[in-house]
Order: structure tokens, then C-alpha cells, then sequence
């Protein structure tokens, strides 16, 4: 166990040099001068010699990425050219809402997705398996923040069951999350759950032709049993890897999801930080959601290998 | 595979058939529509605001007495454009770049790939948000945007064909015989990563109509005047007190296409791969 975590680590870290790389060098990407352009109109020399002083845009750009890396491992994320906030404390202060709603909205998916997938397969081929096929295709071409605007015309302003902006922390009260957390949720959810069906739906099919489904059967199990009980456990594994993937794609549709719903979480403040050109903040944002995805998939990977013993880790 | 039976293989998928009549008419739309219609998409009608549908308004009018259905089909435009940008920069960066990596192998190799995984670890509206927010706020950033997002799942794509196919033999045969790499590229390689590229593409196709409405939704992409399905529903979302009906019409607009994209992806596929028996 321990050689694997290492191994996997090995493996882990320079993708997170690749990755936060990338993320530095957006900067590069700004046409003409990029303190000018951070700064916009306000800008006066003063101020452009003090931005270039303090951010060392005038250096190389890997010793610039060196001691921004540097510097966030520390915990510091430098501080917001437009409000002066430490990035770190306005990023963690909100890193919360955002994870509680992701994983929420993972939690609808699997379960969700696993219900679909049983019944279409306890129905295989008939009416209600064309339709459990037909939720998961428009799954993937329904684009969340619709899905998100059709869930507040119909619960919020037909019905009004659920508020269609704010957010309450589960750890304050687990109903009003429940309340203001759902249709975020649910929203998130679409793609997910559209993955779900279909992966775990043709694993189900392979595993459906097994000898020890058959054995089953013969034991004089109920065909839902033997779904639910035996299939399931054995087609949910290469579900879990896709499960890890929706946990990043997730957490970068929360951009769009939080805007609507106007949720502080961190998916709002990379949107705010670019329109209001704030560089910095933008750049820290992303780290640490970059950050969260692969260390999701690394314990996905951990936990993917514990459940399968037959993967041997190369 | 000849062409004719790639074509006649197509022509069995039905779903796939309508899909592509389907974008052969968005496409008509997006570049005659406006000229073929009444009204110009941007022009105000204040005697006619939030107007029903009705035989001159086909789907009525918005908030200030603009066509619905001109605005719609100036929105496929850009939904369009977004869609084959995003795949013409991967097509001619991503490709070459994926090829040259499974061709020569060894360290570069290593070195490209390690770099494509990377870029893949990173939520793919994530990365398109933050080169958007470094080039510039406007649609045409935006579709760039998008296309360097999807550079290197070509990349990856076409380095795991091109893996395959430089141990077959007759590339074997023209190395020997002393072949340039760009010939036997040209001549071995892209005929047979075409049709996997294709496939990907066309799936691409709605991927990139997605990114592109929820940038422009954000207010990240195209901007007044510009018109896209996705600032079209920021609209709507906006009135959405006043008139509920109007986040309906982008919003199907926008599913239509990504499910066409979507099933052509799969007939492509089953009409490209010799290997999958038609149904």
C-alpha cells in the first residue's frame, strides 16, 4: 500500500508542476503589456513600475512561476489587485461551499446514473429502457446552466419550492442546504448522471453474461437481487474512474452554476475575477481547483486499486 | 475504405442521416439566414415588444421589439463558427503535433505527452475561462479559447494511431525504401487517423457550441451586439419574471445542434470502422 501511494505521488507531482505551469503562463498569453492590461485604463507609470516591481513581470517567466509556486506552497497566493484581499483567504474562505455543492452534486449522479442503469437493465430492451437511454443522450447535450434556468422557472417561479439564489452551509443547517442546494445541484448533475447511465449500463451488460450471474440465477435469486447485489459490485468499477473525472469537470461547471444561483463559492469568484480583470485572483482560483481535481483522482486511483485486487500497479 | 461504402454504411444510420440534414440546415441558416429573413436581427420595434408568435413573428418578439427568430438564426452563426474554429486549431496544431510524438517516440514523446496529460487533468471550461480572461474578453478569444482547450485531445488521439500503424508493414517497407517522413506521413499516417480524427471532430463540434454559450451566458464570450445562443439566455434569464418562454428558445436551439453533433459522431463512427457491423 505504501509503495503504491508512492508511486502514484511519483506520478502525481509533475502533473501538478505541468499543470500549475499552465496556469502561470495565462499571463504570457495577455497581449501587449501585462501590467497595463491588469491595471486597464487607471493605469499610470507609478503604478505599472510598482505591478511589474511586485509580480517580477519583467523576469523570465520560469523564475516568476518558480517563486509564485514557492509562495503558494507557503499558503501565499498574493494578494487582489482589485480589492486587496489576501487570494488565499477570499479562495479557502469560499473553498467550502464550492466542495459541499460538488459533492452533492456527485452524489446525485451516482445515484441517480446507478438507478437509471439498473432499471434499463432489469428492463433490457423495453420501453423503459428507451427511455432510461433517452434521460441519459439528452444528459449530454443539455447544457447545465439551461438545465439550471429551466429548474428555476419551474421550482422557483411556477412552484415556489426551492429559492433560486443563495446558499446555507450543511454544517449550519442540513435542510436549508437541502433547500438552496438541490437545483445547484441537480444542475451539475446533468452530464453526470448521462455518464454514469451509460458506462455502468454497458458494464452491466458484460458482466450480465458472467458465470457467476448464472450462478446466481441458479441459486434462485430474484433477477433485481442479482442486478443490484452481484452485478453492480463488479460493473461499478470502471464507473469509479469516470466518477473521479466528474468531480473536476464538476467543479468547473460550478462557474457557471454558482453565477446563476449566486452561491459565493469559488466557481463565482473566478467569474468575477475576470471580469473585473483581476489576474491574480483568477490565476489563484484556478490553482487550487486544478489542485482539487487531481488530488480527487489521485484517491480515486488509491481507491480503485484497493477495490480491485487484480490491478497491479506498473 | 472506399468512399461509396463509407457512404452507403452512413446512409443506414438514420439518426445520424437526419442529424447531418439537420446541421446542413444550420449551416444554411447561418449563412444566408439573415439576408432570406424580414428583419434584421439588432433592429428594435417598439410598437411590437414581448409580442405572441404570430405569421409576421414567427416566435415573437423580445424585450425591445427584436425578432426572435432572426436572432436565433444569427445566433447558429456563431455557434457554428465556435464549433469549426475549435476544430480547425486542434486539426492543424494538435494533429501534427500527435503524429510527430507517436512517429518518433523517445523522449520527445514522453515529453508531449506528459505536457497533453497535463493540459486533460485541467477541467476543460476551467482552461477556456482562464486564456479567455488573458486574451481579452470577446467571442473570437472565446472560440480560440476552446480550440486550445481541445488541441491536445487530438494530439493524444492522433499519437495512439499513429503508434499503431508505424509497426505495419508497409511503413516498415517505406522507411526501408527510404521514404521521407512527410511522404509516408501524407500517404500512410493521415489516411488512416482520418477517420478516428472525423469522429472526434464531429463530437467536438457540440462540445465547442457548449463552451461557447456558456462562455457568452457569462458574459465572457460575445458580446452586445454580438448575438449567441448563449447571451441570447442571459437575456432571457434576466426577464425571466416578464416573459418564462423565452430561455426556452436558445436553450433548444443549442440541444438540438449538440445532439446532432453528438449522433452524427456516433454514425460517423460506425460507417468509418469496418470493424463495426451495421445494424
Amino acid at each position: 500500500m505504501f509503495k503504491l501511494v508512492v508511486r502514484r505521488l511519483l506520478y502525481a507531482i509533475p502533473m501538478i508542476i505541468i499543470t500549475t505551469f499552465i496556469v502561470f503562463s495565462f499571463i504570457l498569453l495577455i497581449p501587449g503589456d501585462p501590467a497595463l492590461t491588469i491595471l486597464g485604463d487607471n493605469a499610470t507609470d507609478e503604478t505599472i513600475a510598482l505591478l511589474n516591481a511586485e509580480l517580477g513581470l519583467d523576469r523570465p517567466i520560469y523564475i516568476q512561476y518558480f517563486e509564485w509556486i514557492s509562495n503558494a506552497l507557503q499558503g501565499d497566493l498574493r494578494k487582489s489587485i482589485f480589492t486587496g484581499q489576501e487570494v488565499s483567504e477570499a479562495v479557502f474562505g469560499r473553498l467550502g461551499i464550492t466542495i459541499q455543492l460538488v459533492l452533492y452534486a456527485v452524489f446525485i449522479a451516482t445515484v441517480a446514473g446507478m438507478f437509471l442503469a439498473v432499471i434499463s437493465i432489469f428492463y433490457h430492451n423495453t420501453l423503459i429502457d428507451y427511455i432510461a437511454r433517452f434521460i441519459s443522450t439528452l444528459g449530454t447535450a443539455i447544457p447545465n446552466f439551461w438545465l439550471a434556468l429551466i429548474l428555476v422557472m419551474v421550482f422557483t417561479f411556477t412552484f415556489t419550492l426551492f429559492p433560486a439564489t443563495g446558499f446555507t452551509s450543511f454544517f449550519d443547517s442540513p435542510l436549508g442546504f437541502l433547500k438552496s442546494a438541490t437545483l445547484p445541484a441537480v444542475s451539475l448533475s446533468s452530464a453526470g448522471v448521462a455518464q454514469i447511465t451509460r458506462q455502468l449500463r454497458s458494464s452491466l451488460i458484460e458482466v450480465m453474461e458472467s458465470d457467476y450471474i448464472r450462478t446466481a440465477y441458479s441459486k434462485g435469486l430474484r433477477k433485481m437481487t442479482v442486478i443490484s447485489s452481484h452485478a453492480v459490485q463488479n460493473g461499478m468499477l470502471p464507473v469509479i474512474t469516470s466518477i473521479g473525472l466528474l468531480f473536476g469537470n464538476m467543479l468547473g461547471a460550478t462557474v457557471v452554476v454558482e453565477t446563476i444561483f449566486a452561491i459565493p463559492g469559488i466557481g463565482q469568484l473566478a467569474v468575477n475575477s475576470i471580469l473585473q480583470r483581476d489576474f491574480i485572483m483568477l490565476q489563484g482560483v484556478v490553482l487550487v481547483m486544478i489542485f482539487f481535481a487531481i488530488l480527487i483522482n489521485f484517491i480515486i486511483d488509491l481507491l480503485y486499486s484497493i477495490l480491485d485486487p487484480r490491478i497491479e500497479l506498473k | 475504405m472506399r468512399f461509396n461504402l463509407v457512404f452507403r454504411r452512413f446512409m443506414g444510420e438514420k439518426i445520424a442521416v437526419i442529424s447531418a440534414i439537420y446541421l446542413l440546415f444550420i449551416l444554411f441558416c447561418a449563412l444566408f439566414g439573415n439576408g432570406l429573413l424580414p428583419f434584421a436581427p439588432n433592429t428594435s420595434d417598439f410598437d411590437h415588444i414581448l409580442s405572441a408568435p404570430s405569421a409576421t413573428h414567427w416566435l415573437g418578439t423580445d424585450e425591445l421589439g427584436r425578432d426572435i427568430v432572426s436572432r436565433l438564426v444569427a445566433g447558429s452563426s456563431a455557434a457554428l463558427q465556435a464549433g469549426i474554429i475549435s476544430i480547425l486549431i486542434p486539426l492543424f496544431i494538435g494533429v501534427p503535433l500527435g503524429i510527430l510524438a507517436g512517429y518518433t517516440g523517445g523522449a520527445v514523446d514522453e515529453i508531449l505527452m506528459r505536457i497533453v496529460e497535463a493540459i486533460l487533468a485541467i477541467p476543460a471550461i476551467l482552461l477556456a475561462l482562464g486564456i479567455t480572461a488573458a486574451l481579452g474578453v470577446s467571442l473570437w478569444n472565446a472560440m480560440i479559447a476552446i480550440g486550445i482547450v481541445f488541441t491536445p485531445q487530438f494530439a493524444r488521439l492522433a499519437r495512439g494511431q499513429t503508434l499503431l500503424i508505424r509497426r505495419e508493414p508497409y511503413v516498415e517497407s517505406a522507411k526501408i525504401s527510404n521514404a521521407h517522413f512527410i511522404w509516408i506521413m501524407r500517404k500512410h499516417i493521415m489516411p488512416n487517423i482520418a477517420p478516428v480524427i472525423i469522429v472526434q471532430a464531429s463530437f467536438n463540434l457540440s462540445f465547442a457550441i457548449i463552451v461557447e454559450a456558456s462562455l457568452s451566458f457569462l458574459g465572457l464570450g460575445a458580446q452586445d451586439p454580438q448575438i449567441s445562443w448563449g447571451n441570447m439566455l442571459r437575456h432571457a434569464y434576466s426577464m425571466i419574471e416578464v416573459n418564462r418562454i423565452f430561455i426556452f428558445y436558445p436553450g433548444i436551439a443549442i440541444m438540438l445542434t449538440v445532439l446532432a453533433g453528438n449522433f452524427l459522431g456516433d454514425g460517423l463512427r460506425i460507417a468509418l470502422d469496418p470493424k463495426i457491423k451495421s445494424r
